[in-house]
């Protein structure tokens, strides 16, 4: 499935994401499951909120990561797995 | 679960009680044959933890990385202050699941639970029989579990079944899917029995044929296949019919935490039929000095402790040695391989109860039942002899 740049997502009914200070990372929670999601895919994660278009998270990070290249293919990879494993889901 | 560290190898510095199990009443009006409780819980139902010890519980295990919490039992409905603990849990961000048989379930409870913060209802299921049902928990128990199943859906709590498989209802694996498809389930998982506790006691009545368990699987993966991610199936295999080990609990205090009832803390379900270990306890010891310094947790910890075949074993990774209480069990010697393993020197144990499975005489043995009377026979020693048939003597 391909993302697009309009695109809203959400976490999905049932999951959980938040930051786990003992882990120093956040994790997604889900009856019998929790994933530790690496720094990149938390920052990604934490703008799935149901408002922010892809293209608004795209934005927000590359703001704050201006010298990071390939940012976008990173950003749209990360989230078209999280939609593969029913962590998030798409809103419109 | 635990992920090694940019390829650094865990240990016990790294470890951190991710999943905590809180075992809080081994009380149960279920009496079902292959509960993994230990046979002689009557000699700890005293004692019982309370709410005041259990919000220190949580609280200190959260200070440690808990984050997955399990509230199970025997039933914890039975404790009247679940709806206080889920609610202190859900404060200290808890992702939580009430694991429950449905019984002392109500519209109350459910409403104020979801209030408390619960995130999601786990539901024991055995059949799509009344028949199977009440006969395996030799309970009454079958449109109780119905009822709640579509009370948990109602309320809109992720619905997840768990249906223990064993001869008796494994080939109904088709009919127990799509029942749980009927009923809405986002989740269920398929755990063949494993032999412990109750389980081992009745192993001969329990163990289905390899061509059950195969026949199982393949319906399994077909229903897997027209159904993807609408509802999630977990197909727990039978190590039995395996050549090698489970990597029990992801190894010995590395991730996995359980508390029970009356307050001693083990590194797994079964870890207190080890001999000469001492498993600490949270009235007297708190969670962190448990979890890193105590002797027990460090018992199994990582590789030193491994003889052969395991220490040179160039597997031994994968699944460090498999789970130290079936080797206790069944060779008597809890630093030997896991006997499930082909390279260990007591396979033959397996293979002999795979055997067995093809001896049509077994059935005619009446089932030992979960219950404070048959678990206070073997608690005082009578059915030494029964017993002794399953567990080697150290």
């Amino acid at each position: 499935m391909t993302i697009d740049h309009k695109d809203i997502y959400k976490i999905a009914p049932h999951h959980r994401f938040q930051w786990e200070k003992a882990q120093d990372c956040y994790v997604i929670l889900f009856p019998e499951g929790m994933v530790k999601l690496n720094g990149g895919a938390g920052e990604v994660l934490k703008l799935v909120d149901g408002e922010n278009p892809v293209s608004a998270i795209v934005a927000e990070l590359n703001k704050k990561f201006p010298d990071t290249p390939g940012l976008e293919n990173d950003i749209t990879g990360m989230i078209e797995m999280a939609l593969e494993k029913a962590w998030v889901e798409k809103v419109n | 679960m635990a992920e090694k560290n940019n390829g650094v190898s865990s240990n016990t510095t790294a470890t951190q009680p991710l999943w905590l199990l809180a075992e809080i009443t081994y009380q149960c009006p279920l009496q079902c044959a292959f509960c993994y409780n230990p046979t002689d819980f009557d000699k700890h139902t005293q004692n019982e933890l309370d709410t005041d010890a259990w919000i220190k519980v949580l609280r200190q295990s959260r200070d440690l990385g808990a984050a997955q919490l399990g509230i199970s039992g025997g039933e914890p409905l039975l404790r009247k202050d679940i709806e206080e603990i889920v609610t202190e849990a859900s404060s200290l961000g808890y992702y939580s699941n009430l694991i429950t048989s449905g019984a002392g379930m109500n519209e109350k409870r459910i409403d104020a639970l979801k209030d408390g913060g619960l995130d999601h209802i786990q539901l024991s299921m055995h059949d799509i029989t009344e028949e199977i049902n009440n006969f395996i928990t030799n309970t009454k128990t079958f449109k109780l579990k119905q009822k709640i199943a579509a009370m948990i859906k109602d309320r809109g709590y992720p619905m997840v079944l768990n249906v223990v498989l064993h001869r008796y209802n494994i080939d109904h694996i088709k009919e127990i899917l799509e029942m749980a498809e009927g009923l809405g389930a986002d989740y269920i998982e398929l755990a063949n029995t494993q032999y412990y506790g109750w389980s081992l006691v009745n192993r001969d009545q329990l163990m289905p044929k390899k061509e059950q368990v195969l026949h199982a699987e393949k319906v399994t993966n077909e229903f897997r296949e027209r159904i993807g991610n609408k509802m999630k199936i977990f197909f727990v295999v039978p190590d039995y019919y395996d050549d090698r080990p489970k990597k029990c609990m992801n190894g010995w205090g590395e991730v996995f935490m359980i508390v029970t009832a009356n307050g001693d803390v083990l590194p797994c379900h079964s870890a207190r039929v080890i001999p000469n270990l001492e498993f600490p306890n949270v009235k007297n010891t708190d969670v962190k000095q448990i979890w890193y310094d105590s002797p027990a947790f460090n018992k199994f910890r990582g590789d030193d402790w491994m003889k052969e075949p395991c220490r040179s074993c160039s597997e031994k990774e994968n699944d460090l040695g498999g789970c130290r209480c079936q080797a206790l069990l069944l060779s008597g010697d809890a630093e030997s391989a896991d006997p499930v393993c082909s390279k260990s020197p007591h396979r033959h144990l397996i293979d002999e109860a795979i055997k067995n499975t093809e001896n049509p005489g077994v059935e005619a043995k009446p089932i030992m039942f979960r219950s404070n009377k048959n678990s206070k026979k073997i608690s005082d020693g009578e059915e030494k002899e029964r017993l002794a048939k399953f567990h080697a003597t150290p």
